[in-house]
């Protein structure tokens, strides 16, 4: 991997050109992303409002808000959303955790790669949820179906990038942790591992990603629970506002799931130029 | 002075031999560096410079002859023997520089210890201040140094440089030029330097040896008083006498 050098004098030069600003540069920008939001919202609503947006078509955003209440006070809304994220964690762990052991044992060991890479890479041409069907033929409707769908669409990702990191490290840095005494576990943890970590983040946010997707269309298709079955319930006696909900709330998890991914990502790649923020570039004697 | 010609040898190469296929690189080289020395090591690209240099930091093995690397009298048992610094100064990125200078200590002492050691080393090569930062934000000069630190806090018997200077602008040489002769003075460890640069192994060493065809060509005592001048009338004399060797004229 490259490590750019940033200038820590130059990237330190940006707050003091806006004195005026009273807001961070940072919060600056995060306001300002969920400007075109709020303008979109408050649109709708009035167009709603207005008649111009038929209630049969997309009820308005208020209304929306209203049924998310009383689904909320039932304890209905809870049932389903627990439903749902366990459903997709048990799912991702499941999956995940293979993917990132099997890039692990790969990126490690020819002998482990030549096993199992190419077999693996045949499967990754099959769309997983193409298998619905053969799953549903298999598992019934029960949790094992969904559960096995969300882990099978999240292997790909973590697996490929895991071992596309691990594959990345530099024999360089290698060489030099050899050279200075390492033991395999040292050079493990000290050297490859932190160099793979970029493209690891790269696999888990692009998993999580697919996580919600092989969710929602799992659920639409074949469940009795959870924020999907909630929809096409919905769907049935044509109460458009849950349908809608259900999909806000969808987006709600992914980006909350999302925006964990990114912390996390920022915190332990605090080192990497490309998450240094101007602040914390400075000198920082401990 | 800087060392005695007259002390134990540092390491030995007796008819050090090593090929890369049906390339005969090293021909048999027979060396004798006495301890605290500082030997260069120049020659054309290809020469089998670097390759020298893998084999006396056991990065490699020879194919045939042997190496044999002193003993440093004093008990000091866990010091490593020879510690290796490249063009590239190959620190962890995601490590802060006193935890980079600390892995050569790897084996040697962990914990407060390290950490007092490794601030000692950086303090050395005048960056206690950048303890803190990551490697990503110094500059190729600095990261040097830090990768100077780091060999050396081990207290290493010899340290081998392979064009470790190589990579940095003029001015920023001379001054890593300057850094490396006094720690080598205060240190006292055998210095080995490979480098294109015949007026910095001139400025530099007490001894040059020119490499050419695998085998030494030239072995060169440099006998002028520290600390040297880029530009010196002796100086200039003895760069001629190595660029003439290295260009195939018999002076
Ligand atoms: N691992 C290797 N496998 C095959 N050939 C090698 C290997 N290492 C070195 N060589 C060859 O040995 C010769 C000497 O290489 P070496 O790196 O020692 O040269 P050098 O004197 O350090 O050159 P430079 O000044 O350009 O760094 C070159 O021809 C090189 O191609
Ligand atoms: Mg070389």
């Amino acid at each position: 991997m490259t490590v750019v050098s940033t200038e820590p004098e130059a990237a330190v030069a940006v707050p003091a050109e806006r004195p005026r600003l009273r807001l961070s540069p940072g919060a600056g920008r995060g306001l300002l992303g969920w400007a075109l939001p709020a303008v979109t919202l408050l649109a709708w609503e009035g167009l709603a409002r207005a008649g111009a947006i038929s209630a049969n078509v997309l009820p308005a955003p208020s209304a929306v808000l209203a049924a998310g209440w009383e689904l909320a006070l039932s304890g209905e809304l809870a049932r389903h959303i627990a439903a749902s994220s366990g459903r997709a964690l048990a799912g991702f762990a499941i999956g995940g955790g293979a993917g990132f052991a099997f890039g692990l044992a790969n990126g490690l060991s020819a002998r482990s790669r030549a096993l199992t890479d190419t077999s693996l890479q045949m499967l990754r041409n099959i769309p997983h949820l193409a298998l619905i069907p053969l799953v549903i033929l298999w598992f019934g409707i029960g949790e094992e179906a969904k559960i096995f769908l969300v882990a099978l669409g999240v292997f790909f990702p973590i697996y490929v990038n895991t071992l596309l990191g691990i594959q990345g490290t530099d024999p360089q840095l290698v060489e030099m942790g050899r050279i200075y005494g390492m033991g395999p576990r040292a050079l493990f943890v000290r050297v490859i591992l932190p160099g793979a970590l970029p493209a690891i983040f790269t696999g888990l946010r692009y998993g999580l990603g697919i996580m919600w997707l092989t969710l929602i269309v799992a659920e639409t298709i074949a469940a009795k629970s959870g924020l999907g079955y909630m929809a096409m319930q919905a769907r049935e006696f044509m109460q458009l506002d849950v349908v809608v909900l259900s999909i806000l709330i969808y987006a709600a998890l992914g980006k909350l799931a999302d925006s964990l991914a990114r912390g996390l990502e920022s915190a332990t790649l605090s080192w990497h130029p490309a998450f240094q923020r101007p602040a914390a570039t400075g000198r920082r004697a401990r | 002075m800087a060392f005695d010609s007259s002390s134990a040898p540092a390491f030995t190469l007796h008819g050090v031999r090593r090929s890369f296929g049906a390339k005969r690189v090293l021909d048999g080289v027979d060396l004798s560096v006495p301890q605290g020395q500082f030997l260069a090591i120049v020659g054309k690209s290809g020469c089998g410079k670097s390759t020298l240099l893998r084999l006396l930091a056991g990065l490699d093995r020879p194919d045939a002859g042997r190496i044999e690397i002193g003993r440093s009298g004093d008990g000091a048992g866990q010091a490593p023997g020879t510690r290796i610094m490249f063009q590239e100064p190959r620190l962890l990125p995601w490590e802060r520089v006193e935890d980079n200078v600390a892995v050569g200590l790897t084996g040697i002492a962990t914990g407060p210890e390290a950490r007092a050691r490794a601030r000692a080393y950086l303090a050395e090569v005048g960056l206690s201040d950048r303890a803190g930062d990551w490697p990503a934000v110094l500059s190729g000069g600095q990261r040097q140094r830090v990768a100077l630190a780091r060999a050396l806090v081990g207290q290493p018997g010899i340290l081998a440089l392979d064009e470790p200077l190589g990579a940095l602008d003029a001015l920023t040489r001379i001054e890593m030029q300057r850094l490396l002769e006094r720690i080598w003075r205060e240190k006292g460890f055998t210095a080995v330097l490979v480098t294109h640069d015949v007026a910095e192994a001139v400025v530099l060493a007490d001894r040059v040896v020119v490499l050419e065809e695998g085998r030494i060509a030239l072995d060169l005592a440099i006998d002028l008083p520290r600390p040297r001048r880029h530009g010196s009338a002796e100086a200039a004399a003895l760069e001629q006498t190595i660029l003439d060797r290295l260009l195939g004229r018999d002076g």
